[in-house]
C-alpha cells in the first residue's frame, strides 16, 4: 500500500507469521514500538520534538508569527501543519512538492489538533479581524520505518506542548505558553489477513491493504479518524480498531505527553 | 469538512437544528437522505457517465477507459491503475475557489479512489489505465460522498467489471444527536462530521472522521450509514435499470430478424439468465442487476448496440442545464 516495493515472497512471509500470531519485530498485534521523545531540541523553533518510534524518526517543528486571521474566524489564531517526506527518510521519498501521501499524513495530524481543540485558538487573538497569532506545525521526516502517521500526531503535540507564543520577540506584549487544552494522540492500525495491528512497521505497512488511524482524546472522544489504503474494513475489524486505539492512546499519553 | 473557505460567520449558527418534532433545519428527520437523482450516459465522449443531483450539490461524474496508460513507467504489470480526480468548479461555492487541486481535493481524491480499489476488478487490464473524474458543480455540503456516488454509477455505465456499486453518505453530529447526510449549516456549524463510502454488504471502503464523538455514537453511526447507503443503492441500481431495461424495449419491439444486432443482445442477456422466460424483460433486467460483474459485462455489448440505433440515443441525451433550475426542492432553499 505505501510507495515501497515488496516481494511477493515478503508478502506471504508477513502473512504466514499474522497465522501463527507473530509480527516480524516479536511484537504482539497489539503492541507499540519503544517511543522516545525529546522536546526542544532546535532553539530557533518556538517548540520542538524529535521522536523515535522504533527506528522511526520524525522532527517537529513548531513556528509562531504574527499574521492576518481569516475572515470567518477573526477572532481566532491559525493552524497551518505541512510534512515533508524528505527524500534522506528513505530510498523511495522524492525531493520536489508534497505528494497525495504527505499531504494526507499532514491533514490527517492537523485534523487532530484541530478537532479536538487542543489549541484554544481564541486565546492566540490578537486584535480581533487584524492581527492574530499563526501557528505552523512543519513535521519533517528523517527516517520512515512505517507509521510515520503515529510519529509525526505524537510529534506535533508533543512539540505544541513546549511552545511559547513569542509575545515579547514581536512586540505583541509578553510571552505565553501555547494555550493547549487537550492532548490528542493518534493510533494507526493495519490490517494483515483480517487482523489488526497496531503500529505497523515498514514492512507491514507496505504489505497490507487497509490501514486506519484513530486520534483521541483525553476523555476518551474520538476526534479524527481515516482509512487508507486500497482494501475495504469490516464493522467488526472497524470497532476492535476504534476501542483497541482508545485505550492505547491513554497509555501513551500517560507515559509520555503528560511529563512533557 | 475542511471546508474553511466557505465557511460563513459563526453568527449565522442556528440555535436549534433539531426542532421539538424532530424535524432539521430542512424538514428532514435525522435519518433521513436528502432527494437524490440521478441520470447515466449524459456525456457522449466519456466511456460512462453519471449526473447526480442530491439537495443542492449538483456533481458530474465521468469514465474514461480502460485505456493505454502514459506515461509507460507508471503502468502496473498485473493490473490496471484507477486515477480518480475530484475537482471543485471554481463557481461551485459561496466564495469563488482558486481552480486546480489544491491540498483538499487531493486527498479526497486519493480516499475515493481507495473506495473504489476493493470492487473494481483491476486485474483484468494489466497495463490500462482507468481515469475517473468527478466534478463538482455545485456544492452543499456532502460533495465526496455524492461524488462517489455518481462515479460508481459512471463505472458501471462504462462497463468496467465490478465486484458490486460503492454507495457514500455521510453521518453528523448536531445538538448531541447523530444526524444522517448533513445540510450545509450542519456540516459547518455541526459536532462531527463522518463521511462514509461502502460496499452492498457493509464493508467499508471509505471512512473519514472530524469532530467529537464517543466510542457508541461511531457505533450507532456505521449503522445509520448503512441504512443510508442501502437507500441510496436502490437509487442507483433503479438509475440503471431504468437506462438499460429502456434499451431493451427498445431492441425487441424492433424487427427481430433481420436486426442481428438485436439479436445479439437478446441471446446474451438470455444466456446470463438461469430461467427460460427468455420474453421476460423483467427478468432480465433482475438479471443485470443481481450481478453486478455479469452486469457490467452485458453492458458492454448493449452500449455497442446503442451507437448503431439512434432510436434511443434520445432517451439518455437529457442536457444537464435543463435539470437545474425544476429540480431542486424547495425546502432545500432553508439550506442555503
Amino acid at each position: 500500500m505505501s510507495n515501497e516495493s515488496m516481494s511477493i515472497l515478503k508478502k506471504d512471509y508477513i502473512y504466514n507469521l499474522m497465522l501463527k500470531g507473530k509480527r516480524e519485530d516479536g511484537r504482539t498485534f497489539d503492541e507499540i514500538r519503544n517511543i522516545d521523545i525529546r522536546t526542544n531540541v532546535i532553539d530557533k523553533a518556538e517548540g520542538s520534538a524529535w521522536i523515535k518510534l522504533g527506528d522511526t524518526e520524525i522532527l517537529v517543528g513548531v513556528k509562531v508569527q504574527v499574521g492576518t486571521p481569516f475572515p470567518d474566524s477573526a477572532g481566532e489564531g491559525v493552524i497551518i501543519t505541512s510534512m515533508e517526506l524528505n527524500p534522506i527518510a528513505s530510498p523511495d521519498f522524492e525531493a520536489g512538492p508534497p505528494k497525495e501521501n504527505a499531504i494526507e499524513m499532514a491533514r490527517v495530524a492537523d485534523r487532530g489538533i484541530r478537532e479536538s481543540g487542543a489549541i484554544d485558538l481564541s486565546k492566540l487573538c490578537i486584535t480581533e479581524g487584524e492581527e492574530v497569532w499563526m501557528v505552523f506545525i512543519d513535521i519533517h521526516v528523517l527516517n520512515n520505518c512505517g507509521n510515520i502517521q503515529d510519529a509525526a500526531s505524537l510529534g506535533a503535540i508533543a512539540a505544541l506542548l513546549t511552545s511559547t507564543v513569542p509575545g515579547g520577540r514581536e512586540g505583541r506584549g509578553e510571552d505565553m505558553p501555547m494555550p493547549i487544552r487537550d492532548m490528542p494522540v493518534a493510533i494507526t492500525l493495519v490490517d494483515i489477513g483480517g487482523e489488526m495491528m497496531l503500529d505497523p512497521g515498514l514492512d507491514e505497512e507496505t504489505a497490507c491493504d487497509t490501514r486506519i488511524t484513530i486520534i483521541s482524546n483525553q476523555d476518551g472522544s474520538i476526534s479524527g479518524m481515516q482509512k487508507s489504503g486500497d482494501g475495504a474494513l469490516t464493522e467488526e475489524q472497524l470497532l476492535k480498531a476504534v476501542s483497541l486505539a482508545c485505550q492505547k492512546a491513554s497509555e501513551l499519553r500517560e507515559a509520555h505527553l503528560l511529563n512533557i | 469538512m475542511q471546508t474553511k473557505h466557505w465557511r460563513i460567520n459563526m453568527s449565522d449558527k442556528p440555535e436549534k437544528f433539531i426542532d421539538e418534532n424532530g424535524l432539521r433545519l430542512d424538514g428532514r428527520r435525522i435519518n433521513e437522505i436528502r432527494p437524490m437523482k440521478m441520470e447515466i450516459g449524459v456525456l457522449s465522449r466519456a466511456d460512462g457517465s453519471c449526473y447526480l443531483e442530491w439537495g443542492n450539490n449538483k456533481v458530474l461524474a465521468a469514465v474514461y477507459g480502460p485505456r493505454e496508460l502514459h506515461p509507460r513507467r507508471l503502468q502496473k504489470a498485473d493490473s490496471a491503475l484507477i486515477r480518480y480526480r475530484y475537482n471543485m468548479a471554481a463557481f461551485s461555492v459561496e466564495d469563488r475557489i482558486r481552480p486546480g487541486p489544491n491540498r483538499r481535493s487531493i486527498e479526497i481524491s486519493k480516499v475515493s479512489r481507495e473506495a473504489f480499489e476493493p470492487v473494481v476488478l483491476t486485474h483484468l487490464y494489466p497495463g490500462a489505465v482507468i481515469d475517473v473524474f468527478a466534478e463538482v458543480l455545485q456544492a452543499d455540503a456532502g460533495t465526496r460522498t455524492a461524488a462517489i456516488n455518481a462515479a460508481s454509477l459512471a463505472l458501471a455505465d462504462a462497463g468496467i467489471p465490478m465486484k458490486g456499486l460503492i454507495s457514500a453518505c455521510a453521518v453528523g453530529k448536531v445538538d448531541g444527536q447523530l444526524v444522517l447526510d448533513l445540510n450545509k449549516p450542519e456540516d459547518n456549524y455541526g459536532d462531527a462530521d463522518i463521511p462514509m463510502a461502502m460496499t452492498s454488504d457493509g464493508e467499508i471502503t471509505l471512512l473519514q472522521m472530524d469532530g467529537d464523538i464517543t466510542q457508541e455514537e461511531f457505533k450507532k453511526a456505521i449503522e445509520m450509514c448503512k441504512d443510508g447507503c442501502h437507500e441510496i443503492l436502490a437509487i442507483q441500481q433503479e438509475t440503471l435499470r431504468n437506462k438499460f431495461s429502456k434499451l431493451e424495449d427498445v431492441e425487441i419491439s424492433d424487427d427481430k430478424e433481420n436486426n442481428d444486432v438485436s439479436a445479439l443482445v437478446e441471446s446474451e442477456l438470455v444466456s446470463s439468465e438461469e430461467d427460460e422466460t427468455s420474453e421476460d424483460l423483467a427478468s432480465i433486467e433482475k438479471g443485470e442487476m443481481e450481478d453486478d460483474v455479469k452486469d457490467a459485462e452485458t453492458e458492454d455489448e448493449v452500449e455497442s448496440v446503442e451507437e448503431q440505433e439512434d432510436s434511443f440515443q434520445d432517451v439518455d441525451e437529457e442536457d444537464i442545464p435543463d435539470d437545474n433550475g425544476e429540480d431542486v426542492p424547495e425546502d432545500d432553499e432553508e439550506t442555503v
